[in-house]
């Protein structure tokens, strides 16, 4: 498979890359692990005239554990979040997740700024993101912003991104000591039929904050917070799950395809998230699961 | 557009220097460039895993990496591991235990097995399953390749026993 012919950028600094977005304008596209968008390329459902390789940019790496909340460079490895213990004590997710994304060669070379400014509805942290209600930082020719995981996508391949912006970092608060993603799948490697991250934390046995998202069920990732808010001030029985599965199933929107018609993925959609909300309150409780 | 690129790497301890088009797919340059064609071409669409080398540490499929990814990159391939002369552990282990049958997915089983070891050198069964899950094999149906693996773990920790 050969792609179409490209000229090659590897800026060393940030505002280098700005620069040649600023230049090439819709020619121009950044990469990071390269592992969505080469394939694209291959297939040449992809023509990058100018690739921008975000490799020998020093500022977009590292990880670092804050109090309250942790900084995720947008080229940190999926590897890198599954190997560094600091930030699994501190946001144990966030690994949970990353062990079911792909496979530990991609692992290697995808990176958590690629996967969530792709946009695509397959990737798992999106919906991880805005179930964290994480901050994404956008940098371009006017400077730095910041928006909301939860404001960030706007369709398939659509977000709130600008094309002369590289989103450079995530910023995510800890979560409380309820937590699982739950992913259905259909092999090593594939995208979720459907994927659930749950974050919750309860108080002398009363749930007192629950965060629900979604994931490929719809053209974007799924902050269903209604789901959340069924659980909240009850103990988290066979009632108050299947009250919010009820209302993440008025959230989503989930298509036909290869992975199978609506109304199977709709089923698996409650199945999935039924798993996830048990286990996450089994830990909140201090239980193993 | 698409002009050549002056392109330094390191392959199994060589330098290598050449003019590559930027868009070269990696495996394409180790094994028509370079002569390296221990990494095998299987799915060319980074599932199969036949095309694994390690570069700067870290099993990469090299079919999903353009060359100019790799330019000042560290390479090994199954050719710098181990040879006939002089086996590898891994490869000692998957003669033995009949960790192949036709071969085709074995140098990118053994270049990610290598990996694996060093990051874990005492992995469970799981351990193993889950480490190699970028690795697809349509022969063994997987029950030798654990097998032999564990073998090599085994023995690679007794010779670092030994030498201790």
């Amino acid at each position: 498979m050969i792609p179409a012919a490209f000229d090659y950028h590897r800026p060393a600094t940030l505002d280098a890359a700005i620069s040649l977005l600023e230049e090439h304008g819709d020619d121009a596209r950044v990469m990071a692990g390269g592992h969505s968008l080469i394939p694209m390329m291959k297939l040449r459902m992809a023509d990058i005239p100018h690739l921008i390789d975000l490799q020998a940019i020093d500022e977009l790496f590292g990880i670092d554990v804050r109090v309250g909340e942790v900084r995720l460079g947008a080229m940190v490895t999926q590897a890198e979040i599954i190997d560094h213990t600091e930030l699994t004590s501190a946001c144990p997710i966030l690994k949970e997740a990353a062990l079911q994304i792909a496979d530990p060669q991609v692992r290697y070379m995808g990176t958590v700024g690629g996967n969530v400014a792709n946009g695509d509805p397959g990737n798992d942290m999106p919906g991880l993101m805005q179930c964290l209600n994480a901050r994404f930082t956008l940098v371009g020719p006017g400077g730095s912003r910041e928006v909301d995981a939860r404001d960030f996508y706007e369709a398939a391949y659509m977000t709130d991104r600008e094309d002369d912006e590289i989103l450079t970092a995530v910023t995510l608060p800890l979560h409380g000591r309820g937590y699982a993603y739950e992913k259905q799948k259909r092999k090593i490697g594939d995208y979720a039929t459907a994927a659930a991250a749950v974050t919750c934390e309860q108080n002398m046995g009363t749930c007192v904050e629950a965060s629900i998202a979604m994931t490929n069920l719809s053209d974007t990732p799924i902050w269903s917070e209604a789901a959340g808010e069924a659980l909240v001030g009850s103990q988290v029985g066979p009632d108050e799950i299947e009250a919010a599965v009820a209302a993440m199933l008025d959230d989503i929107d989930p298509q036909d395809d290869n992975r199978g018609p609506v109304a199977f993925k709709r089923h698996l959609a409650g199945v999935i998230l039924t798993r996830a909300i048990e286990r996450a309150w089994t830990r909140a409780e201090g239980g193993d699961a | 557009m698409g002009q050549k690129m002056h392109v330094k790497m390191t392959v199994n301890g060589k330098e290598e220097e050449f003019l590559a088009e930027p868009r070269e797919l990696l495996i394409y340059t180790l094994r028509e460039r370079l002569n390296y064609t221990g990494p095998h071409i299987g799915c060319e669409t980074s599932h199969c895993g036949a095309c694994t080398v390690e570069i700067d540490g870290k099993s990469v499929k090299s079919c999903t990496m353009f060359v100019a990814q790799a330019d000042g990159a560290d390479v090994t391939t199954i050719e710098g591991i181990g040879g006939p002369d002089a086996l590898h552990p891994l490869q000692e282990a998957f003669r033995e235990h009949h960790g192949l049958q036709c071969g085709y997915c074995t140098p990118g089983m053994i270049t990610r097995a290598k990996k694996l070891l060093e990051e874990n050198p005492n992995p469970t069964e799981e351990d193993i399953r889950f480490g190699m899950a970028g690795n697809l094999c349509r022969c063994t149906g997987y029950q030798n390749i654990v097998k032999s693996i564990k073998a090599a773990s085994a023995e690679m920790l007794a010779a670092k026993e030994a030498a201790e």
